[in-house]
């Protein structure tokens, strides 16, 4: 990460989760996505007078498990408390929350970018309820819709360990892929499943006093972190540079114009008046408990990481990648079962598969059968890449085995040495102008006489195989 | 015939309708009757419905009549506090910003009493959201003492205990915050239960204050107070503080007698304050039970004396958050003109809540905002638990402790509602029970000033209401009944 001006960034996330239980966390509503408007909602969730809240044990199991795979120490003593302030979509005027005793603190995770591995701290994860939605319409003004009021969340607080926008793309990658292993979320940043607040400040290097920080507030989606962090940065830096003092406020970013504005100061800020809440009592939980929580935990990105690399020698880049997704490393491992060729099967996966995928979460209408065929073909050398390339396409429409494509059309590679032998020889008499740059000193102009014989085997003739007599026939002149 | 089947009491009324010597019909059409005599003076109803009464009597008789085997309290007229939820017919708190709420459910004690056959005559008057200790802080109407309708019914459950004493209903509900049961109880005469917290569901209860809010019974006798009792205790699933136990009979104990129990006499509650009418008749409801073979012991609990002061810290931080769902957005009262979300939050807010309500709120405010929680919300919570301990010691030594309800009998109207300091302090006695979570009863023991009645109270371990209604009714008993 190169400096602006001399000064590094200082980041820390807040994360929320939502989490899918089968109904709210106070109340037995569902918590389905995208439901008709107040729809999913009861006199509990909807604030009524005289009601009041339960708690879903299944909000508190599913934080634990989000909590220990991300290496929290759970407490066996917390408790709720109110949030007060009044907003038309918070129904209570309070939001239950956790303040002074989360469920879970003292957590980290590792996370590698290009610049190698680090370990991002994670201050504290607690439960609380989601609000309602304000539906804005000509019409009809302003509405709520209450399906949302009470849908369970976790919030993630990270330490401020992040230092560059990579670094808290990478963290937010790795979170996402702990918690869809955890099973306890579907993180889906554009249903708002996952919505990340950045708090972010700028000190000069080397200086170990934080600056003031602002807070960029529900980013939904990575890109837009990623900008809002580069501009926010900047913004700060200059202004600091320029004489001003930074406020400490709550921005919003525009990814119209891919800058941030002031949303309110800390003067304006809300006095919450926490305090435990007296309908709720305090959430007590055994070490037993806590241990059987853990036990339903799937192996984690980072062993199924380990695995890849020691197993079938990939790189930790590789790994990461192909563990950020659990669907993606359970493909994967169902593909690299069928080849002798798996460390293929994954650059296939990654550089080529996912160039084709383009939703969220990962899903691929090839099955792992066919990539790990296509991997043996390309190492056992029955066809070569740019085959494989177009034969991707085709198996991405039709989900063909890729053997009997390769069989039916006839596109296996050419590794006859007679028949390539003979058509290099032609290629060469044919160019002289190519053998006499070669010879001058110029070998990467030998290039055009590959591209020459390989358009006469219809892109079929093996290019090691190619390469190889190219070289002993061009010594015979 | 009408005015005898008033005075009767809950099991004598329960025998007869299962006997079918009278018709639950018959019943409530007395009660109706009663209510449009009474009511002119007393005023304890912010809502009647005879209509719907003796619909709801006609089918117990019908039920009756088809050989079913009915709950004891089945087709006996009653009346609810207005701050308990009742689908479908207005639950106003006796607050404009609620006059015209209906909730869409109904309150666990209702949904039990519906189950139990209940008929009910309407919605009792009360302090705006509980916060009083006279009913006159009602939005809605006066309500006069029957006893004396120059004086205070007390409250907040005012209109609950003014009911009964005017034969206006067989009993009611009301719900006890900081005495608000059996302050009124004591003021009109009657007897009122502040069950321990936990033992009766919460839920549809509008709160107040949640950690100290609980339903109980207000009744003529104490006999019909754990009749009442028995109907709408138990386990709730919908009210995470509600306690999941076996909860029993709570008559059982009656009859059993006072001989060696051990009563305890905290000075506290004798000392500065309390009228001298007071403190002689309680005294000697006191020297009654030692002639009956109990043993009275005079204990001494000091951290009463910053119980008020803790609970007016705890109850108004409580209550500032519960009442901040009264925005007028969803339901309610809501301003007529507003040009933003924010004035229509504050103008709501400012002409919805009356001056005590509005009181309660800003003092919870201030208690809980960032640099004052750790001097009053945090220190009212160390009280708390230096309260409960003074409990937990002495009733290890004691069966039951016995004070007066109240300092004084009931005052005049308007005497005490214009100095609030004034009016807490007369919640001194009734406080402690709440904060300590612990059940109280409160009962008449004799006549002071203005030949108004004496309120005694007997607390209890958490749980020992059945003990507290077989003392009460030791006493009762001794002085010769309810009618005598």
């Amino acid at each position: 990460m190169t400096l602006y001006k001399g000064y590094e960034m200082v980041i820390g996330l807040e994360v929320h989760v939502e989490l899918k239980t089968k109904t709210k966390i106070f109340c037995s509503c569902p918590t389905t996505f995208g439901a008709e408007p107040n729809t999913q909602c009861c006199p509990v969730c909807m604030g009524y007078p005289g009601t009041l809240p339960v708690l879903n044990k299944k909000v508190v199991e599913y934080a634990v498990k989000a909590g220990l795979a991300t290496n929290c120490k759970i407490a066996n003593y917390s408790k709720e408390d109110r949030k007060n302030y009044f907003y038309p979509d918070l129904s209570k005027a309070y939001q239950i929350s956790q303040y002074d005793l989360p469920l879970c603190e003292h957590g980290w995770l590792d996370v590698e970018t290009e610049e190698g591995a680090k370990r991002i701290g994670i201050t504290r994860i607690h439960i609380e309820e989601d609000a309602g939605k304000l539906v804005h319409d000509d019409k009809h003004g302003t509405m709520i819709d209450c399906n949302r009021c009470g849908v369970p969340l976790i919030e993630i607080v990270s330490e401020p360990d992040i230092r560059s926008a990579e670094e808290a793309k990478a963290y937010l990658q790795k979170l996402r892929a702990i918690i869809l292993y955890t099973g306890v979320s579907d993180c889906k940043m554009q249903e708002g499943s996952l919505r990340c607040d950045v708090n972010l400040s700028v000190r000069k290097a080397g200086e170990e006093k934080f600056g003031t920080r602002t807070e960029m507030k529900n980013l939904n989606s990575f890109q837009f972190i990623v900008k809002a962090i580069e501009y926010e940065y900047k913004r700060q830096v200059d202004a600091i540079e320029a004489g001003e003092a930074i406020v400490q406020e709550t921005r919003r970013f525009d990814p119209a114009t891919g800058k941030t504005y002031t949303m309110r100061s800390k003067e304006n800020a809300n006095d919450y008046r926490y305090f435990p809440d007296p309908d709720l009592p305090p959430i007590e939980l055994s070490e037993a408990a806590i241990k059987a929580l853990g036990d339903e935990i799937p192996e984690l990105p980072d062993a199924r990481k380990k695995v890849y690399m020691e197993k079938y020698g990939l790189t930790a880049y590789d790994g990461e990648v192909l563990t950020s997704d659990k669907a993606m490393a359970d493909y994967f491992e169902k593909a690299a079962a069928t080849t002798k060729h798996p460390k293929l099967a994954a650059n296939l996966l990654i550089s080529e598969f996912m160039r084709l995928i383009e939703s969220e979460s990962f899903s691929c209408p090839v099955s792992p059968e066919n990539l790990g065929e296509l991997a043996t073909l390309v190492g056992d050398d029955v066809i070569n890449s740019s085959t494989a390339k177009k034969l991707i396409k085709e198996m991405f429409e039709t989900n063909a085995s890729p053997k009997q494509i390769v069989e039916e059309k006839g596109l296996a590679q050419i590794n006859d040495e007679v028949l390539l032998g003979r058509l290099v020889a032609e290629a060469v008499a044919a160019n002289p102008k190519v053998v006499a740059d070669v010879k001058r000193g110029k070998p990467a102009a030998a290039k055009s006489i590959v591209g020459v014989v390989m358009g006469k085997t219809a892109g079929k003739g093996n290019p090691v195989i190619i390469n190889r007599l190219l070289e002993e026939e061009l010594k015979k002149y | 015939m009408m005015s005898d089947l008033l005075k009767m009491n809950l099991s004598e009324l329960s025998s007869a309708l299962a006997a079918k010597k009278i018709s639950a019909a018959e019943l409530t059409k007395a009660y109706v009757a009663s209510i449009e005599k009474n009511e002119p003076r007393v005023g304890a109803y912010i809502s009647t419905d005879a209509r719907r009464a003796l619909d709801m009597a006609i089918a117990v008789d019908k039920r009756r009549a088809a050989g079913e085997a009915l709950s004891p309290l089945a087709g006996i007229p009653m009346g609810v506090k207005d701050n308990i939820c009742t689908k479908g017919v207005a639950t106003t708190c006796a607050s404009k910003m609620l006059a015209d709420y209906v909730p869409p459910y109904d309150a666990h004690v209702v949904e039990r009493l519906q189950d139990a056959g209940f008929v009910m005559l309407g919605k009792l008057n009360m302090d705006e959201f509980a916060m009083g200790s006279t009913t006159e802080n009602s939005a809605m109407k006066i309500t006069h003492n029957p006893l004396d309708t120059a004086r205070v019914p007390g409250g907040s459950s005012g209109g609950s205990a003014a009911a009964v004493a005017a034969f206006e209903a067989a009993y009611t509900l009301g719900s006890d915050t900081g005495g608000s049961i059996r302050q009124p109880a004591a003021f009109c005469g009657v007897v009122g239960m502040k069950p321990t917290y936990g033992s009766v569901s919460r839920y549809g209860l509008v709160a107040f204050a949640s950690s100290l809010d609980q339903i109980g019974p207000l009744t003529h006798t104490v006999r019909d107070n754990a009749m009442v009792l028995n109907a709408i205790a138990g386990h709730d699933k919908r009210d995470a503080t509600s306690i999941d136990r076996t909860y029993g009979d709570f008559s059982a104990e009656i009859g059993k007698g006072v001989k060696d129990l051990v009563i305890g006499i905290p000075k506290e509650f004798f000392g500065e304050g309390i009228a001298p009418d007071v403190k002689e008749a309680v005294l000697n409801a006191a020297a009654r039970y030692e002639k009956m073979g109990a043993r009275l012991e005079e204990v001494s609990m000091p951290a009463i004396d910053h119980a008020l002061a803790a609970y007016y810290v705890i109850s108004s931080a409580e209550a500032s958050s519960n009442l901040a769902r009264f925005d007028g957005v969803r339901y309610g009262y809501r301003t007529a003109e507003f040009e933003d979300i924010a004035e229509l939050y504050k103008k709501s807010r400012s002409e919805g809540f009356g001056a005590e309500v509005k009181r309660r709120i800003m003092l919870g405010t201030f208690a809980l905002s960032s640099g004052y929680y750790d001097a009053y919300y945090k220190k009212a919570l160390q009280v708390r638990a230096l309260v409960r301990a003074d409990y937990d010691r002495v009733l290890t030594k004691c069966d039951v402790i016995l004070s007066p309800v109240a300092p004084t009998v009931a005052y005049k109207l308007g005497e005490k509602s214009k100095n609030p300091l004034e009016m807490y302090m007369g919640d001194a006695y009734s406080v402690p029970v709440n904060v300590a979570g612990i059940p109280a009863l409160a009962l008449p023991c004799g006549k002071g000033e203005g030949n108004m009645p004496v309120g005694l109270q007997l607390m209890g371990k958490p749980f020992s209401e059945a003990l507290l209604y077989r003392v009460g009714a030791a006493l009762e008993d001794d002085m010769g009944g309810k009618w005598a």
